[in-house]
């Protein structure tokens, strides 16, 4: 169905593909691994015309074409799903899923009826309940990327392109995703799909192709090969444990952060929660249960109904993340292109920008050359792959511009960190590392919140969790009792208390 | 940012071709490109053009717009706009004439009151930007009403003169050659490319253009960045109107109508982008420059004045639309 040979792409004078080949048939789900920066999203683009091959050949249904954009590429029966949004925000679904391809009525109007109709059926479909007349940009990252699907899914491509589609999506909402794919195999759709979450090429896919670093490193069928197989032929070498051993309970540590309440709306549940020194707190739950939105009320980034914090024992009120900043508190929120990078500048900038404390020279003036050495010394300690700390952030890699995110709060004196997943598209390997990293960081005594909708990553690195639904906490559990029937019966059934 | 191509290629050291890369990626090559070619044709036109004279009047015709056009890059990089600069500069002008003339007081509180109208005026967008959340076209869209209403209120409408004589060292004087509102023009540049180069506060003024949602929640105070910005546009319109005012010798409260115009048109064609996030102060003016040069080029080449305004309003088109997707 898709067949590409010997593909090859430069930016500028550097090559990033070397040559690339790739079979997908008809019904059957192909998964293209390999670790940030290895090419996939770059090839996919290839695929869908964004960005045209410096050489190679493109072949659907046997024939050789050249596309030109995605136009002609949706034409040929390619659709994609982007890693990085490419919603309008301030239209709604619907019309983020029609964009250029309306649907018209006889007389030439938009026809709306349709649109919806059409819309809500796919939507129903993927089994997702999201309002349909907000703009995009109030709906939650999950639900954008619902629409993002919806959108790709509304082309009836024959050639359907996934690229991280699962990144910011809870194992239910996973779910729902898979059945829809098997659906369009059994109907013959050719899928390439691209994940770092292993598990997930085994529970969906038939087939994979293994990139490194731009070049083919091999195909084979999923069931001729294991996890630690597919990691090898990705890194090159094995990946220990990645969860770092977790320390002995310190019940008596000192309270850094306390939520006395917050409630997000007028007449829901009330929450409070404590944050101790050396801990990493897990926020669990469903989508939509009101997890980033509490970690930004504190913050005063979101104008919750109530929210009281004692930070170190005193009550504070902040009402800006700078305020956070002052009191040691930094945040890594959950959408990098949106809410964590300024796309236009260079890593070194994007790590600095909210760092200049450290390198001052003369009080007023930047010190470059410390500002050079740290944000070296933090693209190290997070494998940041890029041509330099003076590359610009938006030719990066999606996993390599989250490391970018995580290395800002690397060399940053704060006691508190929330995260709000961050690992949000990284790979296996980078995973470890920064895994150990925020065990390092709790080991000094400092704090984390960590929120995320990956199970294994809250089972793996929580010392406790606090689990949420429809607004608020409604369990906090630890020790044993963290698993993963534990967590998921407290956020799908767990008893919510309105306040008016 | 070009800062950074600029380090590179320095460091590097890389020899013609790297500094031939940098000229070609540099915000400032189209903006460079489009001076030498509208001053090749000026002196195509007219013998007079090439000549010291010519070139430093220019310079001198240019240095109010120019000014302006500082506090507007600052403004403009944000993703803002300020469209009260022309009737700050005159009120200004008007109060500081008043100060002066009317109440007698000596003439450095008159420099000083003009100052703080500037500062005050840009202090009053800057805070309905940032704190009061309204976009920053319709605020500095009522300053410019209300400043302008305020200078005729006060003046009756007349000019105000009968300044000190030394008043005029500001906008007619020489040191050497260098007539002296050209001095302060370049040293108004020069500080503006230190704090937006080198500073991190100028690292926040180009981060808020370019991603505001992502700066403030790492912690960037992007409500007082804004509020800076615009009062530093107030004061930059303050510092003409004082070039201004020693040029006319007269507080006029009907001065700088449309200046605002040519201060976005100098920030646009020195290439800063628009919406935001991207531009360099040096691009500025050389925007303002080559704005200066079409003007006298085409006095001297004496074409109808109305022709003119048509001229320059098509070759700035023709510039943005180069540009638009430059790099
Ligand atoms: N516009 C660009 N200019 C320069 N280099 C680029 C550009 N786009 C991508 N690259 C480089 O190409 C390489 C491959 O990037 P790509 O986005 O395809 O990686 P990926 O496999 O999708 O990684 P991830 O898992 O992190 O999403 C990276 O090293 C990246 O820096
Ligand atoms: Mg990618």
């Amino acid at each position: 169905m898709l067949e590409l040979k010997d593909i090859r792409k430069s930016f500028g004078r550097i090559e990033v593909l070397h040559g690339v080949d790739l079979q997908v048939k008809a019904g059957e789900v192909h998964a293209l691994l390999g670790e940030n920066g290895a090419g996939k999203s770059t090839l996919m683009k290839i695929v869908s015309g964004i960005i045209q091959p410096s050489s190679g050949t493109i072949i659907v249904d046997g024939q050789e074409r050249h596309f030109a954009n995605y136009d002609e590429a949706i034409a040929a029966g390619v659709g994609i799903v982007f890693q990085e949004f490419s919603l309008i925000p301030y239209l709604n679904a619907v019309e983020n899923m029609f964009l250029a391809r309306e649907k018209k009525t006889a007389l030439g109007l938009l026809d709306r009826k349709a649109m919806r109709e059409r819309a809500a059926a796919i939507l129903r479909k993927l089994e997702v309940d999201l309002p349909l007349d907000v703009p995009v940009a109030r709906l939650s990252v999950a639900e954008q990327q619902f629409v993002e699907i919806a959108k790709a899914l509304s082309l009836d491509a024959r050639i359907l392109v996934l690229d991280e589609p699962t990144a910011t999506l809870t194992p239910a909402e996973v779910e729902h995703l898979f059945k829809v794919m098997r659906e369009l195999r059994a109907a013959g759709v050719a899928i390439v799909f691209i994940s770092h979450h292993l598990e997930e090429i085994f529970e969906i896919c038939d087939r994979i192709t293994v990139l490194r670093d731009g070049e083919y490193v091999g195909s084979s069928t999923v069931a001729e090969t294991n996890i630690d197989q597919l990691v090898e032929m990705m890194v090159g070498r094995r990946i220990e444990n990645s969860f770092p051993a977790k320390p002995a309970a310190k019940p008596d540590a000192k309270v850094v952060l306390e939520v006395e309440e917050v409630q997000l709306r007028r007449g829901g549940p009330v929450s409070s929660f404590q944050l101790r020194s050396g801990e990493i707190l897990g926020f669990a739950g469903l989508v939509g249960s009101g997890r980033t939105e509490t970690v930004l009320s504190i913050l005063g980034a979101y104008p919750a109904a109530r929210c009281k914090v004692r930070v170190g024992g005193v009550e504070k009120r902040l009402r800006d993340p700078a305020d956070g900043l002052a009191h040691g508190i930094g945040l890594l929120p959950e959408s990098r292109k949106e809410q964590g990078l300024v796309t236009d500048f260079s890593i070194l900038q994007n790590v600095s920008l909210n760092n200049y404390g450290k390198y001052r020279q003369g009080h007023w003036f930047i010190d470059f050359k410390k500002e050079l050495a740290c944000t070296e010394d933090a693209m190290s300690q997070v494998r940041v792959k890029a041509q330099g700390p003076r590359a610009r952030v938006d030719t990066l890699s999606g996993g390599n511009q989250q490391k970018v995110v995580i290395a800002r709060w690397l060399n940053h004196d704060m006691q508190i960190l929330i995260f709000d997943e961050p690992t949000r598209g990284i790979d296996v390997g980078a995973k470890a590392e920064i895994y150990q990293l925020m065990r390092d960081f709790t080991a000094r005594g400092y704090a984390i919140i960590m929120i995320s909708s990956e199970l294994p990553e809250v089972i793996g690195m929580s010392d406790r969790v606090c689990v949420f639904r429809s607004g608020g906490i409604v369990a906090t559990v630890e020790g044993s009792a963290i698993n993963s029937e534990e967590i998921m019966t407290h956020a799908t059934t767990g008893r919510v208390q309105h306040v008016a | 940012m070009s800062h950074d191509a600029n380090l590179d290629a320095a460091s590097a050291g890389r020899g013609r071709r790297a500094a031939l890369d940098w000229l070609f990626h540099s915000p400032l090559a189209l903006p460079l490109v489009g001076l030498i070619v509208v001053s090749v044709l000026m002196g195509f036109a007219s013998d007079n053009f090439f000549t010291i004279d010519n070139l430093l009047n220019v310079l001198r015709q240019v240095s109010v717009v120019g000014i302006l056009a500082v506090g507007m890059t600052f403004v403009i990089l944000t993703g803002g706009i300020d469209l009260s600069v022309g009737a700050v500069m005159a009120l200004a002008g008007t109060m500081a004439a008043g100060v002066m003339v009317n109440m007698g007081l000596p003439g450095g509180v008159g420099l000083l009151a003009a100052l703080l109208v500037g500062l005050g005026l840009g202090l009053f967008n800057g805070f309905m930007v940032a704190w009061g959340k309204m976009p920053s076209i319709i605020v500095t869209l009522a300053t410019m009403g209300i400043a302008r209403g305020l200078g005729l209120i006060y003046s009756g409408g007349y000019p105000i003169s009968g300044l000190p004589g030394w008043v005029s060292w500001f906008g007619v004087g020489r040191i050497g050659i260098i007539p002296v509102p050209v001095i302060i023009m370049l040293v108004i540049y020069a500080v503006a490319w230190v704090v937006l180069q080198r500073t991190p506060f100028g690292r926040h003024v180009y981060a808020i253009g370019g991603n505001e949602t992502a700066a403030r929640l790492s912690g960037v105070r992007t409500r007082s960045v804004k509020l800076a910005v615009f009062a530093i546009s107030g004061v930059t319109a303050a510092l003409a109107s004082i070039v201004l005012t020693g040029r006319l010798m007269s507080g006029q409260p009907n001065a700088g109508v449309g200046f605002e115009l040519d201060a976005i048109a100098a920030v646009v064609l020195g290439g800063t982008a628009i919406a935001g996030g991207r531009g360099l102060i040096l691009g500025t003016l050389i925007g303002a420059v080559l704005l200066g040069i079409l003007n006298n080029g085409l006095n001297l080449v004496g074409i109808n004045p109305y022709m003119q305004d048509v001229i320059k309003g098509l070759i700035i088109l023709l510039a943005i639309y180069i540009g638009r997707e430059w790099r």
